[in-house]
């Protein structure tokens, strides 16, 4: 019988794993990156000068001076008001002359999905043709623009998880985007509320500077 | 009586530590799969702003980051206390709009990305709650230009309560 192998003393085994796990502690990061996610304008064409007419009844002009202060739709308000203010800029509820046109749309979700659509899952509504211009200084305080730009993001939040609580009985967030029908409910759903945030070109407002 | 003089008499009884490397092992996976490697140091102080909204960023090797903000202290010395940008792990030391380098920029990290991923590239944009919206809309316009378009303000979760609090 060959010789038994002495045993392997296991005793340092700890401080290496020990020494491993602290150089990991020491060079990793645990924050996770959160934000919102928006979409630039493209660039326009050179020789394409486009001056969109838009009704001014469809336009919500929300303005941040350079002492941030914030200006919605020509009145002074406060920015915790602005997500109802937007709400009602993009339903209209009252059917009022000065808010947006509503628009007759069709929009198509996944047959057989919702028990509050017809079968052929044909959603017939009026969708909004507001638009809302962001417009800042450039004095204003990136933390207070981005506020705002979070209070329109969640008007348009809150419309859309209503409307697919309303409908299909779960959260906008839920949805699975990998799952083919709920990807085109959330389609659907975003045509029916767009997130129609224009920014013009930063300007100087008010003047001296 | 003469049970418990016997224990006593023993002294300790060593700790058996021979799954102690085990326990250790475990923790080291754990930190090693629940976190990120720090890849850059960054050279400006950024505080984002909080916001209610905000959405996780998937897909880190899509993502590229852009920091505006004032220099940390032995940066200050060189470059002086006024905001500078700061692309991945390169600070833009040059004065006024960065166009240039923000346009190499955009096209050095898109050329890293596989074709079929070029152009859902994410420019996300850690910036302090504090920096004026002059430098912030330039880098925007470069960006455009650049046709960098999905861009993500970096920022904190907020929690608000229902309702509203002043």
């Amino acid at each position: 019988m060959a010789r038994s192998t002495p045993e392997v003393n296991g005793g340092s085994l700890a401080d290496i794993a020990f020494l491993l796990l602290i150089f990991f502690l020491v060079t990793t990061t645990m924050d996770i990156d959160t934000g919102i996610t928006r979409l630039l304008p493209p660039e326009p064409e050179e020789d394409q000068e486009t001056e969109v007419q838009v009704n001014k009844r469809n336009v919500l002009v929300v303005l941040l001076n350079r002492s941030d202060l914030l200006m919605v739709g020509g009145e002074v308000m406060d920015r915790l008001d602005l997500k109802e203010k937007t709400v009602e800029f993009f339903t209209n509820p009252m059917n009022s002359v000065d808010l947006p046109v509503m628009e007759d749309t069709e929009v198509q979700f996944p047959p057989g999905s919702s028990s509050l659509l017809p079968p052929d899952g044909m959603w017939r509504g009026q969708v909004s043709k507001g638009v809302i211009s962001l417009q800042n200084d450039r004095s204003t305080t990136y933390g207070k623009y981005l506020q705002v730009q979070n209070e329109l993001v969640a008007a348009v939040n809150t419309l859309r998880n209503d409307f697919c609580k309303l409908y299909f009985d779960k959260e906008y967030d839920a949805l699975n985007t990998a799952n083919p029908i709920e990807e085109e409910i959330q389609t659907g759903i975003r045509k029916i509320y767009k997130m129609n945030i224009s920014e013009s070109a930063p300007k100087n407002i008010g003047g001296r500077n | 009586m003469s049970k418990f003089r016997r224990k006593k008499g023993k002294g300790l009884q060593a700790i058996n530590t021979s799954s102690l490397p085990d326990i250790v092992f475990m923790l080291l996976f754990f930190f090693m799969v629940a976190t990120t490697m720090r890849e850059t140091e960054v050279q400006v102080q950024v505080k984002v702003p909080e916001a209610t909204e905000v959405k996780k960023l998937e897909k880190k090797s899509l993502v590229s980051y852009i920091y505006i903000g004032r220099p940390v202290a032995h940066v200050a010395r060189m470059y002086g206390t006024e905001p500078l940008i700061q692309l991945n792990d390169k600070l833009v030391s040059e004065e006024g709009i960065p166009y240039e380098s923000l346009q190499d920029f955009v096209l050095f990290e898109r050329e890293k990305l596989p074709e079929a991923d070029k152009n859902k590239m994410v420019m996300s944009l850690r910036i302090d709650e504090n920096i004026s919206m002059g430098k912030v809309d330039d880098v925007k316009q470069a960006l455009k230009r650049a046709k960098a378009l999905i861009i993500n303000y970096s920022a904190r979760k907020e929690y608000r309560e229902q309702g509203r609090q002043r």
